[in-house]
């Protein structure tokens, strides 16, 4: 914590880049206030107006308004998407620490499920699996777990193992300390920073591969304004109003660079090592 | 590899397979609504009696314990028979033979799409390091990552199809025309990521001590990099190819939707709309087996390009 807040006073891309991720999530939590219309408010005489000074982003085919929708969006994809990461480093790391520390069956358990994991494409057992359990945003992140947890589970193992090597874990061991105390104490604190490096540049590309599922109707449902199932929804009238597919898309890729070079940054602060 | 060593990853692959055919069998058990009304009355809301339900049921055998039903499924996919597609009122093998060509011209063309921008782009990227072209690149690059391939997608189509009209905007069969954008929307993207990763192969090479050895013996920069570095950062770009072509094989589905691309992604998705899970089944087994046959083949020819490796698997 002490090094991000040196970070933000000594890295300059470090800081610009937080400047914008607290912009984003600003917007998200502040889209009820900024937001001129309901997002859910359908008025049909207002059907697929272009963008205009009433409606910046145009309406769509319910005469909602496209650019109140766009700021909940943010709200309803970013919101998402950091809770995905969050159950994925959770579920990954602890796995990856248990499978480290304690070897034997549990490791071996835990590895060959990775391993297959990790033998094939993930996103065709993720549609598989959010289309078979059915759409929903809940499905949806239960899909992207199964098959995102394996990388941070690698990561966490392997830095477990180096770790427990090392003199001041095997001293506490002699000294009798239980495990639980020996990994919240010693282990956990030392692979967190690389642990949440891995995180933090991980969002945007979650943030794809969600979008991704709602495209396809196996993520969030209608009416929720997330910025996936609006491409799909925009996709359809193309020809008519074609801001309808424009800017949900432009939301995401600002939001993914954002994340992307933030998670650069971050990496360069936390870990001076790696920076080339 | 050693003989051995195959056999082993041959062994790991059909245990790869019966896990994943085991997960997606239990998932499909697990999921709401019921493929058998669906099955007779489709999407439609007719209505079915209970007694009509339960003959079909029992006439599939989904009345049975789901490790009987597992292992009978089982039974069949080893004789070939991967079952029935309801959605195509076929047998699922000969669905997935019907998409299979398009999937793979698909693949192969966008792999070859982006070794073609990647690869030298990459190598002049990481020779002319940190110079302007090098900053151009790699913003460029920067882009494409970070770009959802799905709305790269519908912007070609909106722009070269509807707008420019130079291009179809309507797919659903395979000709040189229809492969173009979906082509492009997956190659840029593909060489976005391998841009970065040749050129920090090359960096890596570069900075080896044959280099600084042959600098030293006052051979020239391009032998340097034709002779030298090239042939040794190749192998990892072979590694990457494959990889590529292994997951377009399974995860191009959301691009061959926007495209209406008749290749499996597409069929995957279908089939999973129209909850016809035999067809789903199979979808997700043979990607799996293509994937990992396709590792194991680039792994192989490592053996060819590498005398390391020869030696070492002896």
């Amino acid at each position: 914590m002490e090094t991000i807040i040196k970070g933000l006073k000594t890295n300059r891309a470090f800081a610009l880049f937080s400047g914008l991720v607290a912009l984003l999530l600003l917007i998200a939590i502040m889209a009820p206030v900024i937001s001129p219309y309901d997002p859910l408010e359908a008025i049909m005489k207002n059907a697929y107006l272009p963008p205009s000074a009433e409606h910046l982003f145009g309406t769509d085919k319910l005469g909602r308004d496209n650019f109140s929708r766009i700021l909940y969006g943010a709200r309803y994809s970013i919101s998402s998407v950091l809770m995905l990461v969050a159950i994925i480093f959770v579920v990954g790391t602890t796995l990856g620490i248990l499978a480290g520390y304690f070897g034997g069956k549990v490791d071996i358990v835990i590895m060959r499920f990775s391993d297959m994991m990790i033998s094939f494409p993930g996103m065709i057992l993720a549609i598989a699996v959010a289309g078979v359990l059915g759409g929903s945003l809940f499905n949806a992140i239960i899909a992207l777990t199964i098959v995102s947890w394996t990388k941070y589970a690698r990561l966490a193992r392997s830095m477990v193992l180096k770790i427990k090597k090392r003199d001041f874990v095997e001293a506490a061991v002699v000294n009798g300390g239980k495990a639980v105390h020996i990994l919240w104490t010693h282990i956990v604190p030392n692979i967190l920073p690389l642990m949440v490096i891995t995180a933090a540049s991980d969002i945007g590309a979650m943030m794809m591969e969600m979008a991704g599922l709602s495209f396809l109707g196996f993520g969030s449902q209608p009416p929720a304004p997330e910025w996936g199932l609006m491409l799909n929804e925009g996709r359809q009238q193309m020809q008519t109003a074609p801001w309808l597919m424009i800017f949900p898309g432009i939301a995401i890729f600002i939001t993914v660079v954002i994340f992307n070079l933030w998670g650069d940054a971050l990496r360069d602060v936390l870990d001076p090592r790696q920076e080339n | 590899m050693s003989k051995k060593q195959v056999l082993a990853r041959i062994g790991q692959i059909i245990l790869v397979l019966l896990g994943i055919s085991f997960i997606t069998f239990a998932l499909i058990m697990l999921a709401p609504g019921d493929p058998v009304r669906q099955m007779i009355a489709g999407n439609q809301d007719i209505m079915v009696t209970q007694a009509e339900i339960d003959a079909l049921r029992h006439e599939l055998g989904l009345d049975k314990p789901f490790i009987f039903q597992y292992l009978s499924w089982l039974g069949n996919t080893l004789q070939g028979d991967l079952g029935f597609s309801y959605m195509r009122k076929k047998p699922v093998f000969d669905v997935l033979m019907d998409h299979l060509p398009a999937t793979l011209i698909l693949a192969v063309a966008s792999s070859v799409f982006m070794m073609v921008f990647a690869v030298p782009l990459g190598i002049f990227s990481a020779v002319h390091r940190n110079g302007p072209v090098d900053y151009f690149i790699r913003g460029l690059t920067f882009i494409g990552v970070s770009v959802p391939n799905f709305w790269m997608g519908l912007m070609l189509l909106w722009i070269f199809g509807l707008k420019l009209g130079i291009l179809p905007i309507v797919g659903g069969r395979v000709s040189f025309d229809t492969l173009i954008l979906p082509m492009t929307t997956l190659g840029v993207v593909m060489a976005s990521k391998y841009t970065r990763q040749v050129r920090a192969t090359v960096l890596e090479e570069l900075s080896q001590d044959y280099v600084v050895g042959a600098r030293a013996r006052g051979m020239s920069e391009s032998h340097i990099l034709w002779r030298e570095v090239l042939p040794n950062a190749m192998l990892p770009l072979i590694t990457l190819f494959g990889l590529s072509l292994g997951s377009l094989l399974g995860g191009a589905s959301v691009v061959e939707m926007v495209f209406s691309w008749p290749g499996l992604g597409l069929t995957a998705v279908q089939s999973i709309t129209y909850r016809d899970f035999q067809l789903v089944q199979g979808i997700v087994l043979w990607i799996a087996l293509m994937y990992m046959v396709i590792n194991l083949v680039v792994d192989l020819s490592y053996n060819y390009l590498d005398p390391r490796l020869r030696k070492v698997g002896k």
